[in-house]
């Protein structure tokens, strides 16, 4: 299979299309064949990523190389940045605000499941300058 | 089970009509949206307190078979709007989660 290239512009003000990038990224591996729980994982990390890029970060954008032995993910924003990223690796931290808590995000999970579903995860941020975060899921 | 049977055995109102066919595979409780991301497993039941358009997006993508919003919660507009082009069918009902658990345990055993 050749390599299969799909870009995302993710809008930082709008809740209610949050997560139509993964939900677009869904339809496509379905209609590529891919097994459901790849899907899955894929879905859920994505989702994730995006909707972390609008709580946290005014939006960015998301580029995912879809080859034949893995899936790749690079999500970048020019956001505030994360001064601590292992800090925020942790389960249950979040800097979340009280409006979007009110919605239901800022659990802390965002990232560890990010973590949990994909086999490889780099967050690489500069505060005051932004954060990228690269993912891959590996297919047998 | 399939989802319509179980929204009858539970007299469950129903808000939105998605796939009534798909097997319900167990339940998971819970309001804050990425514990059920990370937790709810693939078609089980959602149910939830939260009514916001988010909702939609991640019944959609964890790939849970419904949602029942407990204690007579009713959808916001835009989540109603939204639940069209979602698999997961949306239920409301007056009875609480603990209650709604337990009766899908009894009618399903996990
Ligand atoms: N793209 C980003 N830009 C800036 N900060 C971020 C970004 N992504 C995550 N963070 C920081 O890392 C913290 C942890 O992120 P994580 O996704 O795990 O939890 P959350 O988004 O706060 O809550 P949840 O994902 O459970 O709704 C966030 O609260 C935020 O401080
Ligand atoms: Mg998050």
């Amino acid at each position: 299979m050749d390599s299969l290239h799909l870009h995302f512009d993710i809008d930082g003000s709008d809740f209610t299309s949050a997560g139509e990038a993964a939900s677009e990224l869904k339809r496509v591996l379905r209609q590529l064949g891919f097994p459901p729980e790849i899907i899955r994982r894929c879905a859920i990390s994505m989702y994730e990523g995006e909707i972390n890029m609008v709580i946290h970060a005014n939006g960015g954008t998301v580029d995912v190389y879809i080859d034949s032995d893995e899936i790749i993910f690079e999500l970048i924003d020019s956001g505030p940045g994360i001064a601590d990223v292992e800090l925020a690796m942790q389960e249950g931290y979040s800097t979340a605000s009280q409006e979007v808590r009110d919605l239901g995000f800022g659990a802390g999970m965002g990232l560890p499941n990010m973590k949990r579903y994909t086999d490889q995860i780099i967050v690489d941020s500069i505060v005051g300058v932004g954060t990228a975060v690269f993912m891959s899921i590996k297919l047998e | 089970m399939t989802v319509r049977m179980l929204a009858e055995k539970l007299d469950l109102e129903c808000i939105s009509n998605g796939d009534g066919n798909r097997e319900v595979t167990g339940c998971y409780v819970g309001d804050l949206l990425s514990r059920v991301m990370g937790s709810a497993k693939e078609g089980n039941v959602w149910i939830t307190i939260m009514s916001n358009v988010n909702v939609a997006a991640v019944a959609s993508l964890a790939d849970v078979s419904c949602i029942i919003l407990a204690e007579g919660v009713k959808p916001d507009a835009d989540l109603e709007a939204k639940l069209e082009i979602v698999d997961a069918a949306l239920y409301t009902t007056p009875m609480a989660s603990y209650e709604i658990a337990w009766k899908i345990h009894e009618l399903i055993g996990v």
